[in-house]
């Protein structure tokens, strides 16, 4: 089906879906490239399972279009659609084995010889010789890949994805996103990834959309919303950020100048988002850097001075709270690279950056700092 | 036994493990006795008892006894003479059986899919019927399809029926009985089945493809098949073997063997034939039963 139709990008124009007063998609707007790894990252709640949902047919919007290539198939029924859908549950045929689990699509669209596609696919997802087995007799992971097998087989113009890793445990979730990774590679279908584990996203997709509460708040590749995320959401959804709240006085010799708590700081103005009025200035926890006192600070770097009152050692870093003379306490990452000193719980110490690592945000007046990152919802709550 | 297992078993821990372990061993036998009894007694002991009537001297009667002779004859000279009502039976049993599928199916589904919170009471709706007598809801048709009734003077009105026709005493008035008496049966194993039907599979099945009739035939029927079988048994076995529907809502030519069965016992006193003929019966109907199992392969069923 998908081999004869032309090529396109999955394109949203304008999706909204009301259930009831509930808005779930708000006037949803945004491109995703053919051959893409794209994900939807948001909190349970934010409408990523609805917008996906949508795309799949099994959810008719409010308003709106879902484009394919220049198609609008917002209104056709899911089985007459070129997109096919890996499910959370996945939703794997108890009554069939695994073979007749994956042929199922091709099967219904009346293809009589289905041993070699399904063979092939089988091995595809390193299932090969489970063809006789029920679903019940597999593991988490292997009924994961056979929901995969089971999609792919029809090559769909879009492979969505809905939360497919979140019933396995972290040690096989890594290896499967590696492993679904290398196949978007080796098929080229454009992948659609709904996740709410930012993690998850930012290893596998080229293009992470960040959705709260029915809007997209900021698009991009992985490292440029890391590095420069759009809102406060963003800021402490993916990842973590120290957020202060400051006011900036305008731009000069393209530098933005920010007073925040009586302290004056400058970021330069391409890491702006805003240059005067109230505003968010972040700068990531492993950013910062500790030292004793503040001759330690290099300079041309910028720093706050405070209290440490926890230190957490995690293998790989030593995560400190700081608490500022106002009384935030910050997050500062220390690298267990060996380069560094600890430091000890109750001393005084200074927490330096590099101007250019910091971000300067627009912020809501009555907003004040913000270090306490989005809390991950559990699995299997998604909206 | 250990002190790994899990607690809340709750015997005194005084006993030596031994003991207890013994105990353990005989109590699921202790707990069989009751049924095991009763049906040795309710159902094992009168079985052989008519295995033995079927076999005795068919000359005999109730005033001058009856002689074991260990007549065989008397289960080709059953069929011989009855064969007519056997095939009637299985043939209105199986007739009443589609027409309850074809009601009941639906009906099973929209309880179990579709109803949301009116579903416990459309399922209190399908067993109300139950709370009067078998008999008295049958005697009731015999109302709704006289001759003199309402139904029967529209159907003549309308030229659906000659206006000599009748509803009553007609296989029709006999397979609608079964068809009414033993829907229940069926809905309820059915709806057992649809109600744990996952949507999410469905949704899956139109995902991949297929359109809501290929849905059904591939993903949930083959779903609801333990309700299927499990309900058609529950239907076919009994409306096989009643007589109460031929009885009051036919005539001699809608006997089925039951009636057969009947009148042998009760009304010639023929006992080596209602014995024999009964024995006939739960043989065919056994039959039927495994020829089916095994044709649907259900092994959830058995």
């Amino acid at each position: 089906m998908a081999r004869e139709t032309p090529a396109g990008d999955l394109r949203l124009a304008d999706l909204t879906k009301r259930f009831g007063v509930f808005t779930a998609v708000d006037d949803l707007s945004l491109t995703i490239e053919q051959g893409s790894f794209f994900a939807l990252l948001g909190a349970s709640g934010c409408g990523k399972t609805t917008t996906l949902r949508m795309i799949a047919g099994l959810e008719e919007p409010t308003s709106g279009q879902v484009l394919l290539g220049d198609r609008d198939i917002a209104r056709l029924r899911p089985y007459k659609r070129p997109v096919n859908t890996v499910f959370q549950s996945y939703a794997l045929f108890p009554h069939l084995n695994i073979f007749e689990n994956v042929a199922f699509g091709l099967r219904r669209r009346g293809i009589r010889s289905v041993d070699d596609e399904v063979t092939r696919m089988l091995s595809l997802v390193q299932l090969d010789g489970y063809g006789n087995r029920r679903p019940a007799q597999l593991s988490g992971g292997q009924q994961q890949r056979v929901a995969l097998a089971r999609a792919l087989i029809n090559r769909p113009q879009v492979l969505l994805l809905d939360e497919p890793l979140g019933a396995l445990d972290l040690k096989l979730r890594r290896q499967m996103q590696i492993e679904l990774k290398r196949i978007q590679t080796e098929v080229g279908i454009t992948f659609v990834h709904v996740t709410h584990d930012q993690e998850e996203a930012m290893t596998m997709a080229d293009t992470v959309a960040v959705m709260n509460a029915g809007r997209i708040e900021q698009l991009g590749a992985p490292a440029d919303i890391y590095e420069f995320p759009a809102t406060a959401f963003v800021a402490n959804f993916l990842g973590q950020s120290n957020l202060l709240a400051g006011e900036a006085t305008g731009v000069s010799g393209g530098d933005v100048a920010v007073t925040a708590h009586g302290t004056r700081f400058s970021v330069p103005a391409g890491r702006s988002r805003a240059d005067h009025g109230p505003v968010h200035l972040g700068v990531r926890p492993e950013k910062l850097i500790l030292v004793g006192s503040a001759d330690q600070v290099p300079a041309g770097h910028q720093h706050v001075t405070g209290v440490v009152t926890d230190a957490s050692y995690v293998g790989v870093s030593t995560q400190y709270l700081l608490r500022t003379g106002w009384g935030t306490e910050l997050s500062v990452f220390a690298a267990n690279s060996g380069t560094s000193t600890s430091v000890a719980v109750g001393s005084e110490a200074v927490a330096y950056w590099d101007p250019r690592h910091a971000f300067l945000l627009p912020r809501d007046a009555a907003d004040s700092d913000r270090t306490s990152p989005v809390l991950d919802e559990p699995v299997g709550v998604s909206s | 036994m250990t002190l790994l297992a899990p607690t809340g078993a709750g015997h005194p821990p005084a006993a030596p493990p031994a003991a207890r372990s013994g105990r353990r061993r005989l109590l699921p036998y202790l707990l069989l006795l009751p049924g095991a009894a009763w049906l040795l007694i309710f159902f094992g002991v009168p079985l052989l008892q008519l295995a033995a009537a079927s076999l005795y001297d068919p000359s005999g009667s109730l005033s001058t006894g009856y002689a074991m002779t260990w007549a065989v004859g008397n289960y080709p000279d059953v069929v011989q003479a009855y064969w007519p009502q056997f095939l009637r039976s299985f043939g209105y049993a199986g007739l009443a059986l589609v027409l309850a599928l074809l009601l009941g199916y639906p009906l099973a589904y929209a309880i179990a899919q579709k109803a949301g919170r009116w579903k416990n009471l459309l399922l209190v709706c399908v067993v109300a019927p139950m709370f009067t007598s078998f008999l008295v809801r049958t005697l009731a048709w015999k109302t709704i399809l006289s001759d003199n009734g309402a139904l029967v003077g529209l159907l003549r009105d309308v030229h659906l029926l000659a206006p000599d026709g009748r509803l009553l005493a007609t296989p029709f008035a006999v397979v609608l009985g079964l068809t009414y008496n033993f829907l229940p049966f069926l809905v309820l194993p059915l709806y057992a089945s649809l109600e744990r039907l996952d949507h999410r599979l469905l949704e899956a099945a139109t995902d991949l493809y297929a359109s809501p009739v290929q849905a059904f035939r591939r993903v949930t029927l083959p779903l609801s098949m333990p309700g299927l079988v499990a309900g058609t048994l529950l239907f076919f076995i009994p409306a096989s073997g009643d007589y109460i529907n031929a009885e009051l809502l036919g005539s001699p030519n809608e006997y089925m063997i039951g009636n057969v069965i009947d009148s042998a016992f009760l009304v010639r006193l023929d006992y080596p034939q209602g014995a024999a003929l009964s024995f006939l019966l739960m043989a065919a109907i056994l039959a039927v039963v495994f020829g089916y199992l095994r044709r649907a392969g259900t092994e959830e069923v058995l």
